[in-house]
């Protein structure tokens, strides 16, 4: 029998608050070359300007250490955990105490109510949504995405019917982005989760929100579908904030998982312009 | 680039027009949804607000805290529509200018039209540029509602795009509908 690794809860609340303060800090390179190229891109004037302003507001985020946005987000968090692995102690209250450390430690703002109903202010941006799942080795794989509600509430999910087809479930990921026009703050990335059951879908659009910008889909099949959607979402002109041009949408990223003979479920996960996530593997 | 500094005159309104990019600088108060909720709850009560909305300027937005060296945090804006239901209302009040992201809806846009209104767009996302335009932050009213609670602003040539013009032309909305 092989040896298992113990890992300290302690070490997993270190890692959150790290992460919680870069990535509400600091875009990713991968993003932040895509603006870069569609500032490059694009012609119209409010398209330029609009994309300087987002590659300025990075770089004043960088330097200064201020939230890249103010709605630093409710906190979305993926643990991959090793078969090897033993935590000691409490997973998610670690992660959870992550969270509020980061949140206190970086002036960011705290968006997260204990109640739908009552809407209490939670007071320390606790807790987060977690997302555990088990790999193969000895290691901790943490992924922290902040997610705004500018882009979450302008997500969807829709059972389709098999007599849609994949072309219904390509034209149900458009009208979602046309529907949400400016308030998702374009140019976005678009997370679409196919198959599963309904929860499997809304959590795969999301996970899909983390592939690099630049990295193809690994399936010929599903990288022509993203990149055929792309070009339909870029032919909106919503363009950057909205007011209008050749860039709403810097990618669109799929993951598909096997379904029911009777479904088609699609979900529509979109990021904003800077789609904020950080890794780091324990 | 157009420099305007608030309070907003009939004339500098009538004068903008719809895409047209300016540099503000003056008071503005913030405030989002629980704001306006309670706002709009004094008006139908017939109690006094909190602050003179006659002629004003309201930022849709909810600020990061401010770190210690700072005046604020990120102070970017948030999405318009959600106070859609309350700014009619607000504009019969005397609210004369709104600053948010996103298109309106048409009884916005209708009011906006009707008592020489203008909405404002700032670019969605950039709340770390946004805060450095900001000059002096002062607690109004509402301290109990945290990041949503009604701060006075002094911003200095704070970026913005005409989004909603006083005839009432839309940035957002024509560009949903034709395309580019």
């Amino acid at each position: 029998m092989s040896e298992i690794r113990v890992i300290e809860a302690a070490k997993i609340t270190d890692a959150v608050a790290e992460l919680c303060i870069s990535a509400n800090i600091s875009i990713g390179v991968d993003i932040k070359q895509a603006l870069s190229n569609a500032h490059d891109f694009e012609t119209a004037p409010l398209a330029k300007s609009v994309l300087k302003t987002l590659l300025e507001n990075a770089d004043i985020a960088e330097r200064e250490r201020l939230p890249i946005c103010q709605d630093t987000g409710m906190v979305v968090v993926f643990a991959w955990l090793g078969t090897r692995v033993h935590v000691s102690g409490n997973i998610t209250a670690a992660i959870n105490e992550g969270v509020r450390r980061g949140y206190r430690d970086g002036y960011f703002r705290n968006s997260v109510v204990a109640d739908p109903q009552s809407r209490i202010n939670t007071g320390d941006n606790s807790p987060a949504v977690i997302h555990y799942d088990f790999v193969e080795g000895d290691s901790v794989k943490l992924a922290v995405m902040p997610k705004g509600f500018g882009s979450e509430n302008m997500s969807a999910v829709r059972m389709l019917k098999l007599s849609d087809g994949i072309s219904g479930a390509e034209n149900f990921v458009v009208e979602t982005v046309q529907s949400a026009g400016a308030n998702p703050c374009p140019p976005v990335i678009v997370g679409v989760g196919i198959g599963g059951t309904l929860e499997k879908a809304a959590l795969l659009s999301k996970q899909a929100l983390l592939r690099e910008i630049g990295e193809v889909h690994s399936d010929p099949f599903w990288a022509e579908f993203e990149a055929r959607l792309l070009a339909r979402i870029n032919a909106l002109g919503i363009g950057p904030s909205g007011f209008g041009g050749h860039t709403t949408a810097l990618a669109v990223r799929v993951l598909a998982y096997p379904t029911h003979i009777a479904g088609l479920p699609v979900a529509v996960n979109i990021g904003c312009h800077a789609t904020r996530h950080k890794t780091v593997i324990l | 680039m157009k420099k305007i500094t608030t309070p907003f005159t009939t004339e500098t309104i009538e004068n903008l027009q719809v895409g047209e990019e300016i540099l503000l600088s003056g008071e503005i108060f913030t405030a989002r949804d629980a704001a306006h909720k309670r706002v709009c709850e004094m008006l139908d009560c017939g109690l006094p607000l909190p602050f003179e909305i006659s002629g004003q300027v309201v930022y849709y937005t909810g600020p990061c805290p401010a770190p210690p060296d700072k005046i604020i945090g990120s102070v970017g804006p948030t999405t318009s529509a959600r106070m859609d239901a309350y700014a009619p209302r607000l504009i019969r009040a005397g609210l004369r200018v709104m600053i948010g992201k996103g298109a309106r809806n048409s009884a916005v846009v209708s009011a906006i039209r009707e008592h020489k209104g203008l909405y404002l767009a700032a670019v969605g996302g950039a709340g770390a540029l946004l805060s450095l335009c900001v000059e002096r932050a002062e607690l109004i009213a509402f301290e109990d509602l945290g990041a949503e609670a009604v701060y006075k602003l002094t911003v200095r040539d704070m970026p913005l795009v005409v989004a909603v013009d006083c005839g009432g032309a839309e940035l957002m909305r024509n560009i949903t509908i034709s395309g580019v």
